[in-house]
């Protein structure tokens, strides 16, 4: 029972996401249940999250080092595109590509990742430029490049075997987009709670100045955590491409906000040197449900999701806010008798 | 003088200011069109709405917070001013549809003042939250569309002309509206309040430093307070004067404008951090970005370009002004350890 109670403690966003997610749980399975408890809702709403979730997952650790990626979407699009062009110059627009091939298409994601997250470390580390205004520039031109391949409009005609094999589910249960998820989930984890990478870059987000002085070399830090942060905007770019089955310049254009919203919701401290994996997937899962259950409900319009997505994150900031209060003034005596 | 030329020199104005002239001399130089009175003027009404949601932003950033939220509150009291002006069928003048939406915007504005002011939380996370909750009552509460038709008095006060300008080699007339007084007014009223007020004081002294400020006697949680009651108002009178110079109101369009108009303010040497920066470069780095947007087809750039070249400029402006602000510490380093020296 203490133990449970400890992890809970130490765990406070995650806690205070379950109990969110209890309740709202319970709310639908009262208001809609038959339609929101089925087995295909749960395929549907677990193979939708990997496009945002590993944008998630990516963001996080800028977010942690006290930046902040916002380039995550640009290059997420451009990916998808350049990977559709690949295929187009090399099987043609109606020809058939070997599903073998969808492994070129990761490379070409981790590829393009890791020279978009080395301008913006580059930016960040060598410059000091804001990272909030250097990937913001950096997204900006990812944008714009993506117009200039595509002229603006969708890419659609290319072969299409990539996305019938990722819109496919493992023995019809486990889409096989949820498994990229759950890898780069693990990889992040085992990266941030298993390496010095991990207490290295929780170091820099607390006080930059300490972590220089003490020795780290920051300059590397900053160029894997971004390089890390573009790759899986570029995996999340695949993904998409395999929802809409088709590229495009401009797709998913509020998930740059989205994204920022649910690493706050998560636990991430914006100001940087706080953040958990757990924490992130929570919020990215507390979130499905609350779009989703929004959407069983007929005459409610979708466009209230946005309207509960902002009440939530600020619920959490209130709850935070009242949970540090009454901690500080219990702390404070033992802090006194230990002097 | 010889102080306040090393002053100017290591500050962002004048070279923002250098890469707008060099700019426009390209573009005059490939198109021969820049330096004509129409397309100055096409310029400063671009100008008008960046302008305006720059002058808050400009406020919240020397505060040391990021306000994200205005599109989404300027897109919500505009257009639930120009409703009621609609469903009330008023004929009079644009006055009342400033006050109306101005009101609105100071109550959404206090709801972010609450959280950042009073409750002492992250004022990008609070704005995020309540631009997504704007966005959901204007979207999903109001069933916000499109009004292709808005009262007539904002309709003319949008289109009549303040200054208008005839260009003569193609016959092309375009014309500053009398918008542009909204934002001139606006610059005044905000260089009068950060320059000679206690309370302007106050904004940059919490930017500095929030708990010296306190220590000084400024009340922080107030001024916060107000400060994003006003930014409300601006970013609100910014929407009215874009839905009079458009002649409909959409609920959308302005959405996603914020990271521009951040970029721009950042642009003309005003503190990520807080406290430091001047109304001169504010607006400054917010007509390059406006005159990049709108430069493109004039040097004969296809417009599919434009984002492009507005990343380029945003990355290649934040790194100048970057390494500018790391040559500024270095001196300032040097001449401090050249002091200790001279002591010891």
């Amino acid at each position: 029972m203490g133990k449970i109670k400890k992890a809970f403690s130490s765990n406070m966003e995650v806690t205070r996401l379950l109990v969110i997610m209890f309740c709202w749980l319970v709310f639908v399975g009262i208001m809609q249940g038959k339609k929101f408890y089925s087995f295909n809702n749960f395929l549907t709403m677990s193979g939708q999250f990997p496009e945002y979730g590993l944008m998630v997952l990516g963001g996080m650790l800028p977010m942690i080092t006290g930046g902040i990626d916002l380039s995550l979407v640009g290059t997420a699009n451009f990916t998808s595109i350049i990977c559709v062009y690949s295929a187009i110059g090399l099987f043609g627009a109606q020809g058939s590509m070997p599903i073998a091939f969808t492994l070129v298409f990761f490379l070409l994601a981790m590829l393009i990742g890791t020279a978009v997250g080395c301008l913006n470390a580059f930016l960040v580390s060598k410059l000091n430029v804001p990272p909030i205004l250097a990937t913001l520039g950096v997204n900006e031109l990812m944008l714009g490049l993506s117009i200039v391949i595509t002229g603006g409009a969708a890419v659609s005609d290319f072969p299409k075997e990539y996305c019938d094999f990722f819109s496919s589910n493992i023995f019809g249960i486990i889409p096989w987009r949820v498994v990229v998820f759950i890898i780069m989930a693990v990889v992040i984890w085992f990266l941030l709670e298993k390496t010095t990478y991990g207490t290295k870059i929780r170091l820099y987000g607390t006080n930059s100045h300490v972590a220089t002085f003490s020795g780290l070399n920051t300059t590397a830090l900053l160029f894997k955590t971004y390089i890390i942060s573009s790759i899986c905007a570029g995996f999340g770019g695949l993904m998409m491409l395999a929802t809409y089955s088709s590229a495009r310049a401009d797709y998913g254009s509020n998930y740059t906000m989205q994204a920022i919203l649910i690493m706050v919701l998560g636990g991430v401290s914006p100001n940087g040197g706080k953040g958990k994996v757990s924490g992130a997937i929570t919020a990215i899962i507390l979130l499905k449900f609350i779009e989703s259950g929004i959407n069983r409900f007929r005459s409610v319009s979708t466009y209230y999701v946005t309207l509960i997505w902002g009440v939530v994150l600020l619920i959490a900031l209130v709850l935070d806010y009242m949970s540090a209060k009454p901690k500080k003034v219990k702390s404070s005596p033992a802090a006194k008798s230990a002097v | 003088m010889k102080k306040r030329i090393t002053r100017l020199l290591h500050s962002n104005e004048p070279y923002i200011f250098m890469i707008i002239i060099f700019l426009g001399v390209l573009v005059q130089i490939r198109s021969g069109q820049f330096f004509t009175g129409n397309n100055i003027v096409d310029l400063l009404s671009a100008l008008i709405v960046p302008g305006l949601f720059a002058l808050g932003e400009f406020m919240s950033l020397i505060s040391g917070g990021i306000d994200v939220s205005f599109p989404a509150l300027a897109s919500l009291s505009t257009y639930a001013a120009t409703k009621i002006l609609l469903d009330t069928n008023y004929q009079g003048n644009v006055l009342l549809a400033f006050v109306i939406a101005m009101a609105i915007g100071a109550l959404l504005g206090a709801i972010n003042g609450f959280f950042v002011g009073y409750l002492n939380l992250n004022s990008m996370i609070v704005t995020l939250g309540t631009s997504s909750i704007f966005q959901g009552i204007m979207q999903g509460a109001l069933r916000a569309n499109q009004l292709s038709v808005i009262p007539s008095g904002m309709s003319s006060f949008g289109t009549t002309a303040f200054i208008s300008a005839t260009n003569k080699t193609n016959g092309l007339t375009s014309i500053l509206p009398y918008t542009f007084l909204v934002l001139i007014v606006a610059c005044v009223f905000m260089f009068v309040l950060l320059k000679y007020t206690i309370f302007g004081r106050g904004i940059y002294a919490i930017g500095g430093n929030s708990q010296s400020a306190h220590a000084a006697g400024f009340n922080v949680k107030r001024s916060k307070f107000i400060m994003f009651i006003i930014i409300g108002m601006i970013a609100s009178a910014a929407g009215v004067c874009r839905t009079c110079m458009m002649q409909q109101m959409h609920p959308t369009n302005m959405l996603g404008m914020e990271m521009n108009i951040i970029a721009g303010v950042v642009l003309g040497g005003v503190a990520l951090a807080g406290g430091a920066g001047t109304l001169t470069g504010c607006i400054l780095g917010t007509f390059l970005i406006v005159m990049v947007q709108n430069s493109m087809i004039l040097l004969g750039i296809p417009t599919t370009w434009s984002d492009v070249f507005v990343g380029a400029v945003i990355v290649i402006g934040v790194a100048v002004s970057a390494i500018q602000a790391n040559r500024k510490g270095r001196i300032k380093t040097s001449r401090i350890i050249n002091h200790q020296k001279e002591a010891a």
